[in-house]
């Protein structure tokens, strides 16, 4: 297969922080399959790992998507079903956290993310982020 | 997945042999920090070679980590960040603040005979 032509669509369903690493690990896979390089891919690795983490610590349980949008970019959508976020703009401030984290998870993502948007209310929260291949 | 520790004279290793999981991460920082008493170490060493990502969790477990033992007399020296880790946790904005760190194992004991020659 070319890199580029894969067009997987993976999910994960999150519920503890074993389904965490599954995710994180299937994210690797997914943009080495698609032509990121190892550093990149450790990246999408570790902003996986953001997003199925304040799953299980916020809503306890949800899903993470993986998906090629065919032009070169990963696409990570992390979607549960918690309380959502009280203040989304505070929980995007470095420093800012609400769970005796040092709340520099979600801003490390958006930093690094190509596109990036929460949609969150009380019927839960929906991530999503792209990264595109460099 | 438990990692195993060794004592090696007053050192101990803890030698992460693949991805840990935020619990893992958890108990291997307990475990250190008790260990440091009953075998009156001087020094630990966390070889992260095998860990597939330093997250915000892994960094400030980490640095929680040292930070505990410092306060039990102990230094702590992370060794082993990959190449592809270290270019991640910076993107990320992440640090390790004050927390030794060196190449490998060999530096990391290095480091640490030093360390201990100068108190």
């Amino acid at each position: 297969m070319t890199p580029g032509a894969a067009n997987s669509d993976v999910r994960v369903p999150i519920a503890s922080s074993d389904d965490v690493v599954i995710a994180r690990q299937k994210g690797r896979a997914l943009a080495a399959e698609i032509g990121f390089s190892a550093s990149e891919a450790t990246l999408i690795a570790a902003a996986i790992s953001e997003l199925a983490r304040n799953i299980v610590k916020y809503a306890g349980s949800g899903e993470v998507r993986l998906r090629h949008d065919g032009d070169g970019m990963l696409l990570m959508v992390a979607r549960d079903h918690g309380p959502g976020i009280p203040d989304v703009q505070a929980a995007l401030r470095a420093g800012f956290s609400t769970s005796g984290g040092l709340g520099m998870g979600l801003p490390g993502v958006r930093r690094i993310a190509d596109v990036f948007e929460i949609v969150s209310n009380t019927g839960g929260t929906t991530v999503t982020v792209g990264k595109y291949r460099r | 997945m438990a990692v195993p520790i060794l004592k090696q004279g007053d050192v101990l290793i803890a030698s992460i042999q693949l991805a840990l999981t935020d619990v893992d991460l958890v108990m291997l920082r307990d475990a250190l920090v008790e260990k440091v008493s009953n075998y009156r170490t001087r020094g630990v060493i966390v070889d992260v070679t095998a860990l597939d990502v330093v997250d915000s969790f892994a960094s400030r477990t980490l640095r929680d980590l040292a930070h505990m033992i410092r306060l039990r007399g102990a230094e702590t020296v992370i060794v082993g960040i990959q190449p592809d880790v270290a270019f991640a946790m910076v993107q990320l904005g992440l640090t390790l603040e004050d927390i030794a760190t060196a190449l490998d194992l060999e530096e990391g004991l290095a480091f640490l005979a030093r360390a201990n020659r100068q108190r």
